[in-house]
């Protein structure tokens, strides 16, 4: 069979068949890797034992035990996830050598669902950044164009994606960092409602904004990762104890009647023509399958950046205060430690140990938690952050989503916007307000720019209707002229 | 009164609540266990590693709030408290910070025989660090403390003297232990205080410069410590010094405080609350039922000590000082029906041994029961009370019940009339010298017969009896 062009179902339906083993699709994704990800740059880390575990996979199938959904599936994870006995950085020198004794949450279902963990996807360092250049392994290319970017932070898992070197992926989504790549490498990547999907074991970046989702191939089997990796879980808190659907059996693409949202302050210029002329098609598309094009408003959508970097870097500042070289990860080496001050301990471990970006958000968020300054920053932007996220509530009462585009450009040149932080901060402008309001996010392929750039399209439901926001995906991605186009790498 | 100034102290109190697991994670609290041996990914703050709120904690903490009289906060935040140091795991400690759970309570404690209301101001759950041992060149750290659930009891200024502040302090430690929410155990961290002390002229009501001591872990140190800092403060103001606001700590071989660092090293927390814990609602039905179950306190169970069992005040403050104690008591009383006897016996004898083998009450050899059964036969004439003294020791080191031991050494108290009139009448022909000087007017000489006659019996015979025998044949 074509693995490369296979759905996890199709995958999953040839194997039950006895058509094709385990082991033989890992091995193929192996030799995908093997022969396209110096290039690329995506897998950071293998599993060793992958193979051994694909046979097992086969071992269970012939002694007809019962097999979950994702069985024998070669799935390849962000190494912002630990990952039991797999060594786990999020990109950064302070985790260099770091082994989990434990694997996340997310990736304990995925194993538990039968998937097959190939290995650790390049990121940000710590997911901060929207390029994939913030890491100790140099940054992850783009599959559709070595000389751009893959989108960041989880890049990694966007090109490990698009160029097939697994057959499914998982990212995390603090600000955009999966519907982005998924924009920029031409996947489907679902952030979920905040509280879906657990945090144990996901590197906390910013954790009231934090969540792991699926970056995949198609939305069916976006839909039932998802699914998969889902629910409540008793060593998250903040887990919601929400039913979790059959999102891949309910998938339904008669979406006639529903009220799509534009919103208007995404539609107000500054857009590239070709992201432009992708919203209007998906519009056209859309209205012709029956669904109402309605306009809405978020009008914080202004504030939605600057609210986002206060919070995520307050948070970050505090959440990365725990790598301080005692414990485990990088210590600086020193001639005399006994004669060390502990602040120099640790001005020296940590300076050597994160990278520029990761210090710049440190530093912005210790200032904003700062006495004297906590008011005007942190507490404001989280005030403000609520009003947004009424607002969103207030769209969703005359809407079902809300559809717009990703990201203002498709993806740019390695490097070209390195030395500008801010016009990189501001790119996130479309995706950061989904996280703020804690609703869910997808991003689906449906242009290409005249660089030959892929161009994704945003959709955003309410607070756990990943359901309708997943079947209009679905019902897209017939209409989509992107559906399936994989990059010649 | 201090040379012409008096003293405002306020303490905070760092309570371990006595929960099986730490508040954030599923290790145990176990003091006893080896290094590092209750050490989770969430204790030792792995990368990823999230904390979940134990829910007794919380029962606790209110138990605690309403046995101090406070208002219980419905709505629960958690705050991060931001700040380096090896032996905070996370780099941050999750405490409360403007929400605690429990506000505007006061505590009545007892110095020089008058009732004093002490107000408490807040108290809040947080967590412990670790501990860091410090090894000439190097430090160790053991994190079997980090995550242990604490409650920080905040007094307001109420307090005028050391002896005040040891006073409040083991009135605190005695309510949370009554309720079983502390076990109070100081040599093993179990409370810990921080004393605010200032000093100002007397008669002035502004507040003088205010310094912390930190960390003092017995009440004799909490008391020796505030004297010293009053004591400093008011030569440095003598010496028209001013005093700075600071933290110091207290040397107990030395008996000084000693600078640990001024409020302007003073650290920026950074305070925020924690985005891994959602809000902890707490109900009206959830206090409710607290409240129900929450055992009674020591001051009401003294009211009911000298109501009930007719006890003198004295008795009845002895016998509530521990919970353990005085339900000792009651269970013993409910046998022995002899409250005054069981007092008696409990605050001579018993504690006597409790002291000499450094046991508590609930793991005495003698049991409520043992020591009832032992007061019943002395209240039915059987044994003496003299006799009965040597077989509570005995019951002490043998564990047998005192039926028992009078049994095996043929102890019981001699009744028969006619055994003790023939003795009487020995000793009384052996000492006819004496006999005539009681008769001439030196009746103090009863005393010596009657030592005789317990002597030659071993002291078995009833003293009444002998007493009576003895009256009896003098006259003639």
């Amino acid at each position: 069979m074509d693995l490369l062009r296979a759905s996890i179902a199709d995958i999953g339906q040839q194997l039950r068949k006895k058509q094709i083993s385990s082991l033989e699709i890992t091995q193929y994704f192996l030799q995908r890797i093997a022969a396209h990800n110096s290039k690329i740059n995506a897998f950071v880390t293998s599993n060793d034992n992958a193979e051994r575990e694909a046979s097992d996979v086969d071992q269970k199938l012939a002694r007809g035990e019962l097999l979950g959904p994702l069985s024998g599936i070669p799935v390849g994870i962000k190494d912002m996830l630990c990952t039991k006995g797999i060594r786990t950085t999020a990109a950064s020198h302070i985790l260099k050598n770091f082994v989990p004794p434990y694997d996340a949450t997310v990736v304990s279902r995925l194993k538990r669902s039968g998937a097959v963990i190939l290995g650790k996807l390049n990121q940000d360092e710590f997911a901060m950044g929207s390029s994939n250049e913030n890491s100790i392994f140099g940054a992850t290319k783009n599959p559709w164009n070595l000389d751009f970017v893959p989108g960041g932070s989880s890049g990694g898992s966007a090109a490990a994606q698009a160029s097939r070197l697994c057959a499914a992926t998982i990212g995390t989504d603090t600000g955009g960092s999966i519907r982005q790549p998924a924009s920029f490498c031409n996947v489907v990547g679902v952030k979920p409602t905040y509280g879906r999907v657990s945090r144990f074991g996901v590197i906390a970046y910013a954790s009231s904004l934090d969540q792991a989702g699926p970056i995949a191939s198609c939305v069916e089997d976006a839909a039932l990762i998802l699914e998969v990796i889902s629910g409540f879980d008793q060593f998250d808190s903040t887990t919601s104890n929400q039913k979790v659907p059959e999102f891949s059996k309910n998938l339904n693409k008669n979406i006639k009647g529903l009220r799509i949202g534009l919103m208007k302050e995404y539609m107000m210029g500054g857009l590239h023509p070709d992201v432009e002329k992708t919203i209007a098609l998906a519009v056209e598309d859309l209205k012709r399958m029956g669904c109402e094009i309605v306009e809405v408003s978020v009008p914080l959508t202004a504030q939605a950046v600057p609210m986002y970097y206060l919070i995520a870097a307050s948070e970050a500042s505090s959440n990365l205060s725990r790598y301080d070289g005692v414990k485990y990860g990088h210590r600086a080496s020193f001639e005399n430690l006994s004669k060390t001050s502990l602040e120099e301990f640790y001005m020296r471990t940590r300076g050597q140990g994160f990278g520029v970006e990761v210090k710049r958000r440190i530093m912005l968020g210790t200032y904003c938690l700062s006495s004297g300054y906590y008011d005007a920053y942190y507490k404001k932007a989280c005030q403000v952050r609520r009003l947004m996220a009424e607002q969103f509530q207030n769209c969703f009462n005359s809407c079902d989503l809300i559809l717009g585009p990703v990201s203002t450009a498709p993806a740019f040149r390695i490097g070209e916007k390195l030395s500008d932080p801010l016009s990189m901060y501001l790119n996130d402008v479309f995706t950061v307000s989904a996280n703020l309001a804690g609703v869910p996010g997808l991003s689906i392929p449906y242009g290409i720019s005249i660089d030959n750039l892929p161009i994704g399209i945003q959709l955003m439901a309410n607070h756990f209707d990943e359901q309708k926001m997943l079947n209009v995906g679905y019902a897209l991605q017939e209409t989509s002229p992107m559906t399936w186009r994989i990059p010649n790498v | 009164m201090y040379r012409g100034y008096e003293a405002v102290i306020g303490l905070e109190i760092h309570a371990q609540l006595s929960t099986k697991s730490k508040i954030f994670s599923e290790d145990a609290t176990a003091f006893d266990a080896g290094d590092n041996e209750n050490l989770s990914l969430v204790s030792a703050g792995l990368p990823g590693a999230l904390p979940v709120l134990n829910r007794k904690v919380v029962e606790f903490s209110i138990q605690a709030g309403l046995a101090l009289g406070c208002e219980i906060r419905r709505k629960n935040t958690f705050a991060r408290k931001n700040y380096f140091y090896p032996d905070l795991p996370k780099g941050y400690q999750i405490s409360q910070y403007d929400e605690p759970i429990c506000e505007n309570g006061r505590v009545i404690i007892f110095v020089g025989g008058q009732e004093k209301t002490i107000r408490i101001i807040r108290a809040h759950m947080e967590e412990d660090a670790g501990k860091s041992t410090h090894f000439g060149e190097y430090t160790l750290v053991n994190y079997n403390r980090a995550g242990v659930p604490l409650l920080e009891i905040v007094s307001a200024p109420d307090l005028r003297t050391p002896e005040e502040a040891a006073e409040y302090a083991k009135t605190i430690r005695q309510i949370l232990k009554y309720i079983g929410v502390c076990d109070g155990n100081l040599e093993e961290g179990s409370l810990r205080c921080d004393c605010n002390v200032s000093v100002r002229p007397v008669g002035t009501a502004e507040l003088g410069t205010k310094v912390e001591i930190k960390n003092v872990n017995s009440f004799r140190f909490v008391e020796k410590a505030i004297e010293y800092e009053i004591e400093r403060q008011v030569d440095a103001l003598e010496r028209k010094e001013k005093i700075i606001q600071e933290t110091r700590l207290y040397d107990s071989d030395k008996n000084r405080t000693v600078p640990m660092r001024t409020k302007e090293d003073a650290q920026d927390y950074r305070y925020f609350p924690d985005p891994d814990l959602l809000p902890v609602i707490i109900t009206d039905e959830m206090i409710k039922e607290i409240h129900l179950h929450l055992p009674e306190l020591p001051s009401a169970r003294k009211k009911r000590f000298i109501e009930h069992y007719g006890l003198p005040e004295y008795d009845a403050i002895m016998l509530t000082a521990e919970k353990e104690y005085a339900d000792y008591f009651e269970a013993t009383t409910k046998i022995s029906s002899n409250p005054k006897s069981t007092a008696n016996w409990m605050m001579t004898e018993l504690t006597r041994e409790l002291n000499q083998a450094n046991i508590e009450v609930d793991k005495s050899p003698v049991s409520p029961a043992g020591l009832a059964g032992l007061l019943k036969l002395i209240d039915q004439g059987i044994i003496s009370g003299k006799i009965a003294k040597t077989v509570f020791n005995d019951m002490w080191s043998t564990g047998k019940s005192a039926e028992e031991i009078i049994k095996d050494k043929n102890l019981t108290q001699i009744s028969d009339r006619a055994a003790i009139e023939k003795i009487v009448d020995e000793i009384l022909s052996q000492n006819s010298k004496s006999v005539l000087e009681y008769k001439s007017g030196r009746t103090k000489l009863l005393g010596f017969f009657v030592g005789a006659v317990m002597k030659a019996t071993k002291g078995q015979a009833s003293p009444d009896l002998v007493n009576q025998i003895l009256l009896d044949k003098l006259k003639r």
